[in-house]
């Protein structure tokens, strides 16, 4: 009996014995294959072409269930990767990010850039086989303005044309808002200030179609797979498992269809980035990370180690907000000293570890290419103490009062926090206080100005430095800090108005200059898109704004 | 027995009024609402937000509102996930948390209770020490630290089974071991410690010295007496698994409900909130009065009547 079972149990170690080995030849054999694809690959860069797999599939992870597939209801990320795909704007950004045409066949500016008239493409199809016409555009917009609409958040992106504003909000109507079908094809549309940025806003989700014989009078028409659901972008809806996975096809109808190569994106929803990363290693995903999810803090040494991660700048600054009103943040040499006293080297070297930026300016370098100096020098602890001590002269004040820094809850958040506020204890001689509280109820302490220094973001929606300038333009809205100033406002302003383009971002980089002379925050980092793919993945392209376009992708041999 | 059952029911109804009451004033109190974003909307959108929800009314219509439509289990659409109907939510999220927490429950159950059984009769010999040590083990191993290393060792290393997702049984295999793993653990011990108790009871001694197999003796006397407190753990249990399954299915990336039921307290989105968590209450309610009702079967000196229950 007893040699029975010890012979049972050699079996069973044998058995998971051959077992391992049979995966560690595996293993070795996949990595020599590979080896072998990238040498193949730079061979065959040289000839200037790759030989296109057989599975043009492509397995990503998009973290969550998109909020909404409705062009005019979507306000976020996760949506934004599906949208992109599956609808096109007038105009679409190619793969330097530049706004081309699209939908658009060609358009034309009147003199005074007021004006836009855009010809829709003769072979822009909806995927019902209708023909895509300037009455969806305007149709859509409409919609976006009607007060009558409710979830239309982003509503206030289509502001930059005539009566909007006025639409939405003020009770105007909507027959005044400035966009026209002249004919089937062409749409006029008229703007309220000259927008250098217009072409890039319409590339936005916001300013997608919609088939309006289809949707008009269905509001559920957007909540899943069925016939009502019509698009005309590169790729289609082709299911929808709520929460579980999307699985786009390729579009034959599309205009320009024989640029696309992939066949089908699968886009998983998996909540966790660990999980996700096992996944990817695992082949299960072709790519993990940027912009719809994020790599574990912890994996991103090892990953930059073996020179897999890619890291591309992300037009986003993360940013420590000053409430001015409150003291000592009253004090101009107080904001400048505690935000010159900061290492954001080390802390990007350290913590973040994703080669964000330092930031010493309001605009990511991504659009003001002189942010890489910035307006102030790094960990200036010399400076810094001037500053502090004329500002405590200027206030009356012996020593710095107790601060505190407001932070939501998150890994990331709270081991910045405390790295603050080890620097400034140890640089200023200042004690700090960490206030750390759930998402919601941190909005409301913002929101109330019951802060000292609170943390904060902003992600660019297009590329122009409008976005970051233009919050704070005068209290309340994003604008926590309390900080107003005319000469500021009043410069922001006549950007709107001038119509050429150098002297209009010399308006804007006067404002800035201004902004960090009064210093209402202190910029952290500019973030970075980070993320993995496999080698065999080419060609997709993510954005600085964060949008990631499967249009050029395809799956190499 | 009619009677009895009735006034349980009645009981469930009552609870579910302050169910719902506490969970929609405490709700209603917490700071932020469901279009708090990092970006701000325009006041003036926002206003027409709240207004086509219905969150400019008086709190007593909405409450009022609110019951009813709990009454008629219409909660109405969601805010995060916009326009998708609540009833849907739960509808295509539940059967994920039931295949779930079913397999995790059945796993726990009878591993627990054979492991329990062998440590009893192998006490203090080298049985009894194997079972209580993965008991311990399992106790002590929180079970997302159990999932992870699962699928360390199950998907990435042995490429046995898929890292995640919910698609086929191979799937359903780590998160409900994962998910048994604690229960599994504190059963064997309950089930260890009373089966003790019930061996060295006078009757079983009695059984014995009537000459009945050892066999017999074990599984229709002893076991029948020693897995009552198993049984009247099974309702805390019950509850544990639904509503404690979210970070398993977070880690195993499935679309249940019990993520669900967390992820809408975090978004602040009110009508999800009060449709999951009626759901639930629903559902434990349910099943502890189940479970009331096998203690009865097992144990016949328990008798479900109206007596009983007022004792």
């Amino acid at each position: 009996m007893k040699w029975k079972k010890w012979s049972f149990l050699i079996v069973v170690m044998l058995a998971i014995g051959m077992v391992l080995a049979a995966c560690g030849g595996n293993v070795s054999k996949e990595e020599s294959a590979k080896e072998e694809d990238s040498a193949k690959e730079e061979d065959s860069k040289d000839e200037g072409s790759t030989a296109l797999a057989a599975d043009q599939t492509l397995n990503i992870n998009i973290k969550t269930e998109p909020p909404s597939l409705h062009p005019g209801k979507a306000t976020d990320t996760t949506s934004n990767a599906v949208l992109t795909q599956i609808f096109e704007g007038l105009m679409r950004l190619n793969q330097d990010d530049e706004p081309e045409e699209a939908m658009a066949e060609s358009y034309e500016v009147s003199e005074d850039k007021l004006t836009y008239t855009f010809k829709i493409r003769e072979d822009a199809k909806w995927s019902n086989g209708d023909p895509v016409t300037a009455k969806d555009f305007e149709y859509a917009w409409k919609w976006v303005l009607d007060p009558n609409n409710a979830d239309t958040d982003y509503a206030y992106q289509l502001y930059v044309i005539k009566g909007a504003e006025d639409a939405k909000e003020n009770g105007g109507s909507l027959d005044d808002v400035g966009v026209k079908a002249e004919d089937d094809k062409t749409l006029v549309v008229e703007l309220e200030h000259p927008t250098p940025y217009f072409l890039d806003l319409t590339a936005f989700y916001t300013y997608y179609p919609v088939n309006h014989k289809v949707v008009d009078g269905k509001d559920d028409w957007a909540l899943d797979v069925s016939e009502d659901y019509v698009t005309n972008g590169p790729f289609l809806l082709d299911s929808w498992a709520h929460k579980d996975q999307i699985v786009l096809k390729k579009n034959p109808e599309y205009w320009d269809a024989d640029t696309v190569k992939l066949e089908t994106i699968n886009m998983y929803m998996i909540d966790d980035e660990n999980t996700a990363l096992q996944m990817y290693n695992n082949d299960e995903l072709d790519w993990t990370g940027s912009p719809t999810d994020v790599i574990p803090l912890s994996a991103i040494p090892a990953l930059k180690d073996e020179g897999t991660l890619n890291i591309t700048p992300l037009a986003s600054v993360y940013y420590y907000a000053f409430n001015t009103e409150e003291e000592p943040f009253d004090n101009v040499n107080i904001r400048k000293a505690f935000s010159l006293a900061l290492n954001r080297q080390g802390i990007v070297e350290n913590i973040t570890k994703g080669e964000q930026q330092p930031a010493t300016a309001l605009v990511p370098p991504s659009i003001f290419e002189e942010n890489n100096e910035g307006y102030f020098k790094d960990n200036d602890v010399e400076q810094a103490k001037e500053y502090l001590e004329k500002g405590l002269e200027e206030l009356g004040l012996e020593e710095l009062p107790k601060i505190k820094i407001s932070y939501n809850t998150s890994e990331a958040h709270g081991a910045i926090a405390q790295a603050v506020q080890d620097i400034w204890r140890e640089n200023l001689g200042v004690e700090v206080e960490l206030n750390n509280e759930e998402w919601n109820v941190f909005l409301d302490t913002m929101g109330e100005g019951n802060f000292q220094v609170g943390r904060m973001g902003w992600n660019a929606d297009f590329n122009d430095a409008i976005n970051f300038l233009e919050i704070f333009e005068s209290v309340g809205g994003n604008n926590y800090t309390n900080w107003e100033n005319e000469d500021y406002a009043k410069l922001i302003k006549e950007s709107r108005a001038e119509t050429d383009e150098a002297a209009r971002r010399d308006i804007l980089r006067q404002a800035e200059q201004i902004f960090m002379d009064e210093m209402p925050i202190a910029p952290i980092y500019f973030y970075t898109n980070v993320w993995v793919n496999k080698d065999n993945v080419k060609d997709i392209t993510v954005s600085p704004i964060g949008t990631m376009q499967f249009k050029w992708g395809y799956i190499s041999e | 027995m009619a009677k009895y059952l009735l006034k349980r029911i009645g009981y469930i109804i009552v609870s579910l009024f302050f169910i719902i009451t506490i969970t929609f004033f405490l709700m209603q109190a917490a700071p932020g609402g469901p279009f708090a974003s990092e970006r701000k909307l325009p006041p003036e959108i926002e206003a027409q937000m709240n207004e086509a929800y219905g969150l400019n009314d008086p709190i007593h219509v909405q409450y009022f509102d609110y019951l009813v439509r709990a009454i008629t289990l219409d909660f109405g659409p969601s805010f995060k996930y916009v326009g998708q109907e609540v009833t849907d939510i739960i509808a295509r999220s539940f059967p994920y948390s039931l295949i779930l927490g079913a397999e995790a429950i059945l796993l726990a159950l009878s591993f627990g209770v054979l492991l329990g059984v062998i440590a009893a009769l192998k006490h203090n010999k080298f049985g009894d020490y194997a079972a209580m040590v993965i008991a311990v083990l399992g106790i002590s191993v929180p079970s997302f630290i159990m999932a992870t290393i699962l699928q360390y060792i199950f998907a990435i290393k042995l490429q046995a089974l898929p890292v995640a997702r919910f698609e086929s049984f191979a799937h359903t295999i780590l998160p409900a071991v994962a998910l048994a793993t604690t229960p599994l653990a504190f059963i064997a011990r309950l089930m260890r410690s009373s089966m003790l108790e019930v061996l060295n009871a006078d009757y079983i001694k009695t059984a014995r010295s009537k000459g009945l197999s050892s066999r017999v003796v074990t599984y229709k006397h002893g076991l029948r007496n020693a897995i009552l407190p198993v049984v009247s753990y099974l309702g805390p249990l019950v509850v544990s698994i639904l509503t404690g399954s979210f970070i398993i299915e977070k880690i195993f990336g499935i679309p249940g409900l019990g993520n669900e039921f967390v992820v809408s307290v975090t978004n602040r989105d009110y009508t999800v909130i009060m449709g999951t968590t009626v759901f639930f209450s629903v559902l434990l309610l349910v099943s502890i009065l189940i479970v009331d009702l096998i203690y009865g079967l097992v144990d016949p000196r328990i008798k479900v009547t109206d007596k009983g229950a007022e004792k």
